[in-house]
């Protein structure tokens, strides 16, 4: 069992509220396919640290915040002016930008580096472990009560966040999924693009010492794009998104401890390995349920295949054989014999020392099958030009497909539901 | 005057570490151009930036496992993780809820969140230091020595010859993928192999110039020359040039800038002023190239709006304007 002490809740309650507040805006980053703009915002905002150290000669964090979150704004608006004057590709707009920054940064902080100690590395890993060194006192209401001063600004990130989203949830909304709507609807949604890019560039940077420029990008699309996969309606997939920023914060710090390694790296880690899950598992859209669905559709197309093969044996010979082309397309034997004992559990065939045979409900199913197959057929035959030799296939596709409505609406179009491939059933139109 | 006699030294190429460095960039900044062309006009710009940072964890693994730290060994441990990112990207972008920006910025994190956790770890093994790891995350091209300027130059070389050999293939993968797929190309062995040579580059320029900086010079070289020609061969040849000139003069500049003042390095870092430079090579060909760039599309908006004389179908209000 690993004990935590008082100093460990405070990196974790750090970096909970950095994960939520950064998940709840990543979602809206992830619908509106800027998670780039995430990652190249982190990185450019070391020049704007690196030159408010040289106007302000301190490491004070009010001067260092301005600045960063100036750059981080600059980075938005260049990369879309840029877009926008050069007609350069989105994301190579972003690359170009964000790159040029970041090298930016790094000769300013070169240039000071003999009076500063402003590490690259740091700004890349984060300090968070170190967070409950620095206190603050915290206002009247509290005064007395001294807060690790990340926590202070985070948690004050995330009342921010928590406050934004739920403002405006019906705006962003808007903007996210029809942002031409809402022009449209004379609601500009460029203005509130700005807002939402300052409250972001705002977080990203508060996140930024805490966490170093990696993780923020982690912390800002991996809960996002787990909730995503999880749940279809917006407001819920905030929810899942703060839940997942939280479990990743507190299992990450978890993780390092247990590993004695960096926390923000496991907290990303963490984050990776529950998109990863929910990209593997998710009931609805992950990779086993969308497999599992195809092969239920599979079993059920096969099953269906057999009754109609059942039934059609079981009728009076109809025709020369020439007159159906092509033979039935070949099932594999597995597929066979699963969908087959799928039938005989379902109660419409059974098995007898003569072979397999149609239950009374399993002929009423394959009766019906077979009378939408001809239907089809005949359906083809009046409105297109499809020779008789051609019917069977798309009908043979299509049967299964066809029930409710579609059905009702078949028959009225095509009462009559006989195979049209019998010698003298049709007659074609001469032209 | 020693910046003078520097420049000097610099332009006689006297120095051999100096010779050593130049040529190694200038072969990066060159293939990483061309190969990096392709990939921004293939709408890949970035994926080179995942591929960067997902090499930290093989590295860090080639490291703990091989115990080795010739750089050879290092790279090849970053070649496979950095397939193994570009290979995970792909298989996100199956699943259609997830686009592939998220894909993208969910593998460079995750991945470099995993080479965090590790490099941490090689720290805590005994006798183990990350000066070699820090000097591929923020690339040191002052420190290359001869051997490394050679595998440089194989990869490169190598990436280079790929684009060559399949140029025709490329250009229409580039312009019209499905028209290439309809003619029957395996457009997506194609995509494989331009992502393999962003890969490999993006590998060989670690040790010069760092993680975030290598995608500087993929993609900014691309960029800048798609504003001086519509055809691609020319955009190609192109890019290699600027990236050539952005590696070489960074080098040049880390070598003779006079060291600032009171700093515990060396001198200037290479790797940020040759992205620099490349910034520099954009900025100009944004402004100032024919037809695509600024001036040009500004005087041709005025052509297009002076008055007419004696247009007849201009508006009164048109005509005052």
């Amino acid at each position: 069992m690993i004990h935590l002490d008082a100093d460990d809740l405070w990196v974790m309650a750090t970096a909970a509220c950095c994960a939520m507040a950064c998940g709840l805006l990543g979602c809206f980053l992830v619908l509106q396919r800027l998670s780039l703009l995430g990652d190249a915002i982190s990185h450019a905002i070391l020049p704007g640290i690196a030159a408010a150290f040289i106007v302000t000669g301190s490491r004070a964090s009010g001067g260092m915040l301005v600045g960063a979150a100036v750059a981080g704004l600059v980075t938005a608006f260049l990369a879309a002016a840029i877009r926008r004057i050069g007609r350069v590709p989105e994301d190579a707009a972003l690359g170009v930008v964000f790159t040029s920054l970041f090298a930016l940064g790094v000769v300013m902080i070169t240039w000071v580096a003999g009076s500063i100690d402003l590490d690259p590395g740091c700004v890349l890993y984060g300090l968070i472990e170190f967070v409950p060194d620095d206190r603050v006192e915290l206002p009247w209401p509290l005064a007395g009560v001294a807060v690790p001063r990340a926590f202070a600004w985070l948690a004050g990130a995330l009342v921010v966040a928590v406050v934004f989203v739920s403002l405006l949830l019906k705006e962003l909304r808007l903007v996210a999924f029809d942002a031409s709507l809402a022009t449209a609807m004379g609601f500009s949604a460029a203005a509130l693009h700005s807002v939402f890019l300052g409250v972001t560039t705002a977080t990203i940077v508060l996140s930024f010492e805490a966490v170093g420029s990696i993780l923020v990008v982690a912390m800002l699309v991996a809960p996002g794009a787990t909730a995503r996969l999880l749940v279809d309606r917006l407001g819920a997939m905030l929810l899942v998104a703060a839940l997942a920023g939280l479990a990743s914060a507190v299992g990450g710090y978890l993780l390092a401890l247990c590993m004695d390694t960096s926390v923000a790296g496991a907290m990303s880690v963490v984050a990776g390995g529950l998109f990863a899950a929910a990209l593997l598992l998710s009931p609805r859209h992950g990779a086993v349920a969308r497999l599992l669905q195809r092969w239920a559709l599979t079993l059920r197309i096969r099953g269906e295949d057999i009754l109609g093969e059942l039934h059609r044996a079981g009728e009076p010979r109809p025709s020369p054989p020439s007159a159906i082309a092509e033979p039935p397309p070949e099932m594999p034997r597995w597929e066979r014999s699963l969908a087959t004992r799928l039938l005989l559990l379902r109660g419409l065939a059974t098995r007898s020392a003569a072979g397999l045979a149609l239950t009374p409900r399993g002929a009423e199913r394959a009766e019906e099958l077979v009378r939408h197959h001809r239907r089809w057929e005949r359906y083809l035959l009046r409105e297109t030009e499809l020779p008789l030799d051609h019917l069977h296939e798309p009908a043979h596709r299509v049967e299964h497909f066809i029930a409710g409505d579609l059905a009702r609406r078949l028959e009225a179009e095509v009462p009559d539901a006989s195979d049209p491939h019998r010698p003298g059933a049709t007659e074609r139109n001469p032209d | 005057m020693s910046w003078a006699a520097d420049l000097i030294r610099l332009a006689t190429l006297e120095d051999a570490n100096t010779r050593i460095v130049l040529l190694g960039c200038g072969i990066l900044g060159a293939a990483a151009g061309s190969v990096g062309s392709l990939a921004v006009l293939r709408g890949r710009a970035l994926v080179g930036d995942a591929v960067a940072h997902a090499a930290l964890p093989g590295v860090c693994l080639a490291w703990l496992v091989l115990g080795d730290r010739s750089l050879p060994v290092l790279l090849l441990g970053a070649l496979g993780s950095g397939l193994l990112g570009v290979a995970t990207i792909a298989a996100i972008r199956a699943q259609p809820r997830i686009r592939e920006d998220a894909a993208i910025a969910l593998v460079l994190s995750t991945f470099f969140g995993a080479g965090i956790v590790l490099s941490r770890m090689v720290q805590n093994v005994p006798g183990g230091h990350r000066a070699g790891l820090d000097g591929l995350i923020l690339g040191s091209a002052a420190s290359l020595v001869r051997q490394d300027v050679f595998a440089i130059g194989v990869v490169a070389a190598a990436a280079l010859g790929a684009v060559l050999l399949f140029f025709k293939e490329l250009r229409l993968l580039c312009f019209d993928r499905s028209f290439a797929a309809s003619l029957g190309r395996p457009v997506g062995a194609f995509d494989l192999a331009l992502l393999a040579a962003v890969c490999l580059i993006a590998i060989a320029g670690l040790p010069a110039v760092g993680v975030v900086l290598v995608v500087a010079l993929l993609v900014i070289p691309g960029a800048a020359a798609r504003f001086w020609s519509d055809r691609l061969a020319a955009v190609v040849i192109l890019a290699g040039l600027f990236g050539a000139a952005a590696a070489l003069a960074g080098t040049a500049l880390s070598a003779v800038l006079p060291a600032p003042a009171g700093a515990r390095v060396r001198g200037w870092p290479t790797g940020p002023l040759i992205a620099l430079a490349a910034a520099g090579l954009f900025a100009g060909s944004l402004v100032a190239a024919p037809r695509r760039g600024l001036i040009a599309r500004l005087l041709g908006a005025r052509r297009l709006a002076a008055p007419q004389q004696g247009a007849p179908d201009a508006l009164p209000e048109e005509r005052s304007r």
